[in-house]
């Protein structure tokens, strides 16, 4: 051993030793509590793979069939686990499919770190084989990203990317690796960082805003909370619910924030959006006061915004200073951790029911059950109904699955049909709309979960678009549950064009194959479902299959997803039919 | 009012690092947001960088880009400002022909008139630096084009504000 020096740091007595870049960079991971990662090898991250195979004991790696799966797979342990997710990739095109993994978890907050290789530093700008500027790439859709030319900036580059992806407001990073730092020596001590002095995590929760903010909640006559992904990722669930049961005020969430209420709470009032519930879009152009707790009002959540709940007096509790007044105005903003500033607001609350404006959304909601819901679960027509998928699948896991849907018609169904017992149980693409997303995102969160049911939903669009990642779940016995919800269109598009360009179907229709021998060809369980009298038990099969198992079900070629809140038009213009 | 396009400089506070000035410029670009004038240099604190932007933006708008510069994780602070807040100075380069100099006489006098400095002189061309405020440099611009310049270029606006910045107080608040 060339040194053995002891730190005097108190946090860190451990004695260094010297290992290469590449043997560092797995024992960083492992510093950092990381068991599984997805990836995928190639020249220039092969030091890495040799030394993960010398550490496979403790680190787990999963091979996807391609980067993409990879990230989405972190995305979906990320989720689900509430852990930094990591994926791994070469240079050039292994690090640049990476890309949209990395931008839907910058978009949707989830903490994942990202590893490259890259070519040699003497190379760097050469345009050398499979050299591209990843970190240039990548600067848009990153918290931080960086390269590291020298072995010996790794341990504290590594430690600075974990802080940066699992503190505030979480998000990707990535961390780009010459092939020659990999290989040169250090001497390798680690120690987790906890602080950089340019970033500010989460702001001071300043009382005077609460107190603020309290007053007018305790004064509200119709107030009305919009939650989001901020309430999970702050594990702020509890204190949610004290808050919305002490104060008796009704709560709808945005697709992100599902499922950190159970969907039977009487207070849950429902999904916001452009196919959100009709009540409470329709009522936000009618509260006098809108509390949005950990959310940032994006346009599928507002419509249009001159006429977004322009009566009401907006409180945003919110962690990312640059949401505050970004889409709407706010009269009072609580910055900080919406688990602690639920907290303190929580004494400062008076107990209230406001049942005269609770009724308003039982009432809005019949008039919704009757126009849309009956209908998309006890349909009359020939057809499955995408919901009556979803109804089933309520039944057997009797709302305690995971479920992960990719992008469409399938996932706002899914969002609006599935109950939901357990919080993080709504994985899915939110900001970006992702199609792809959904296969493998389920198999990280089943990885992380083993103990969860995970199932996956798609359409026969998005599917097809990672459908290769069903050779990670064949070889890591991965035992998620995949349902295509098939009706041979790309069906939101289609929906659009039916609305909106007079029914020209422009390139929406799919010619699909034969999905149930495609999963069969990677040794998965399948079935395909055409009737309805066949579904009950398909779904309880899959469901009560202790393996990976794939159901297609053919659903109505052309069904809509309804409510809707057209483009550019108004919340309260939500439209039933 | 805020709805109204000015000029504002965003003056940023950071880490000097590689591939910040990327991240940064990336967010005026995402806003399709043209960049009328860059200046980097050392700011007033040791191993802290300072970017000032100059940009024609809404007062609305400007405020939002702050928050997402802000939010870089390698910003220490970011501040927009209109023109009447700051002291401010660009400075101009002209290389002119020599024989100008002795050829056309009303050039000598648009050199002192202007309180531009010569900088150097050799048998082919001089260079003249004129510093001051943007109109300044650029009426002197206009008073020589005629006659041919060689050679022309504006420094980025570069600014201290009327106000104090408190950016150590800030620093240190972070560390503890």
């Amino acid at each position: 051993m060339a040194t053995q020096t002891i730190t005097n740091k108190e946090t860190s007595t451990k004695v260094t030793e010297t290992i290469s870049g590449s043997e560092a960079i797995v024992r960083c991971l492992i510093e950092e509590g990381t068991e599984i990662i997805y990836g995928y090898p190639g020249g220039a991250i092969m030091p890495v793979y040799d030394e993960l195979f010398k550490y496979q004991d403790k680190i787990h790696h999963v091979l996807s069939r391609h980067e993409q799966g990879a990230t989405h797979s972190a995305q979906g342990y990320a989720r689900i686990s509430g852990k930094v997710g990591v994926a791994i990739a070469t240079s050039g095109p292994g690090a640049t499919n990476l890309i949209t993994g990395i931008a839907d978890a910058q978009i949707d907050s989830t903490p994942m770190v990202c590893i490259t290789g890259q070519v040699f530093s003497h190379l760097l700008g050469s345009d050398a084989f499979q050299e591209t500027d990843i970190v240039g790439i990548s600067t848009p859709v990153t918290k931080w990203n960086c390269q590291v030319t020298k072995a010996e900036d790794i341990p504290a580059v590594m430690a600075k990317a974990f802080f940066i992806a699992r503190s505030g407001r979480p998000g990707p990073v990535l961390v780009d690796v010459t092939k020659d730092a990999q290989l040169e020596k250090l001497d390798f001590s680690y120690e987790k960082c906890t602080k950089v002095r340019s970033y500010n995590p989460i702001p001071k929760t300043d009382i005077a805003s609460l107190e603020a903010a309290a007053k007018l909640i305790n004064s509200a006559q119709k107030p009305l909370i919009v939650w989001g992904q901020g309430v999970i990722l702050s594990q702020a669930e509890e204190v949610f619910k004290a808050v919305i049961e002490k104060s008796g005020i009704p709560a709808a969430w945005t697709i992100l924030g599902a499922s950190a209420v159970p969907t039977s709470h009487p207070l849950n009032v429902g999904m916001v959006g452009m196919h959100g519930n009709y009540a409470p879009n329709k009522l936000t152009n009618e509260c006098d006061v809108l509390i949005a707790i950990g959310m940032r009002f994006d346009d599928r959540v507002t419509g249009t915004l001159s006429t977004y709940a322009k009566q009401a007096k907006v409180i945003h509790f919110e962690i990312d200073p640059a949401e505050i007044d970004k889409n709407v105005k706010t009269d009072v903003a609580v910055l900080g951790d919406a688990k602690a500033s639920l907290e303190l607001l929580l004494p400062l609350l008076n107990e209230n029911t406001h049942s005269d404006w609770c009724q308003k959304f039982t009432d809005l909601y019949a008039i919704e059950y009757d126009k849309v819901i009956k209908h998309d679960l006890y349909p009359s027509t020939e057809g499955i109904r995408m919901a009556e998928v979803l109804k089933e699948i309520n039944i057997q896991s009797k709302g305690n699955a995971a479920i992960v849907t990719d992008v469409g018609q399938h996932q706002m169904i899914a969002c609006r049909y599935a109950e939901f017992n357990k919080t993080k149980s709504n994985i899915t693409s939110g900001g970006l709309g992702t199609m792809g997303f959904g296969l493998p995102a389920a198999i990280g969160a089943k990885m992380a979960a083993p103990e969860r049911e995970v199932v996956s939903i798609s359409g026969d669009g998005g599917y097809q678009m990672t459908i290769q990642e069903l050779g990670t779940i064949f070889q890591q016995k991965a035992a998620v549950k995949v349902v295509v919800l098939n009706n041979d269109f790309l069906g939101m598009v289609r929906q659009w064009q039916e609305l909106f360009f007079d029914r020209r179907y422009a390139s929406t229709e799919m010619i699909n194959p034969n999905f149930v021998a495609i999963a069969e060809g990677y040794y998965i369980k399948a079935k395909k479902v055409t009737k309805r009298e066949e579904l009950a038990d398909a779904v309880a099969e899959m469901m009560a299959s202790k393996e990976a198992y794939f159901l297609e079900v053919c659903v109505e070629k052309e069904g809509n997803v309804f409510p809707m809140i057209p483009t550019g038009a108004s919340v309260s213009d939500i439209r039933l039919e | 009012m805020s709805s109204e396009k000015k000029l504002y400089t965003v003056s940023i506070y950071s880490e000097n690092n590689i591939g910040l000035l990327n991240r940064i410029s990336a967010i005026f670009q995402r806003r399709h947001i043209n960049i009328e004038s860059l200046n980097i240099s050392p700011s007033e604190i040791e191993g802290v960088s300072k970017f000032i932007f100059v940009v024609n933006m809404t007062e609305d708008n400007v405020k939002k880009i702050i928050g997402q510069i802000e939010k870089q994780v390698e910003v220490i602070k970011a501040y927009y400002h209109d023109l009447d807040e700051i002291i401010y100075q660009i400075s101009g380069l002209f290389k002119i022909k020599s024989e100008l100099l002795f050829e056309e006489p009303q050039i000598q006098n648009i050199i002192k008139e202007s309180y531009a400095r010569i900088v150097t002189v050799n048998k082919d061309f001089f260079v003249l630096e004129k510093s001051g405020r943007k109109e300044e440099v650029v009426a002197l611009y206009d008073k020589l084009s005629a006659f041919g310049i060689m050679q022309y270029t504006r420094s980025g606006l570069i600014s201290v504000t009327k106000e104090e910045m408190k950016i150590s107080t800030l620093l240190e608040t972070y560390n503890n």
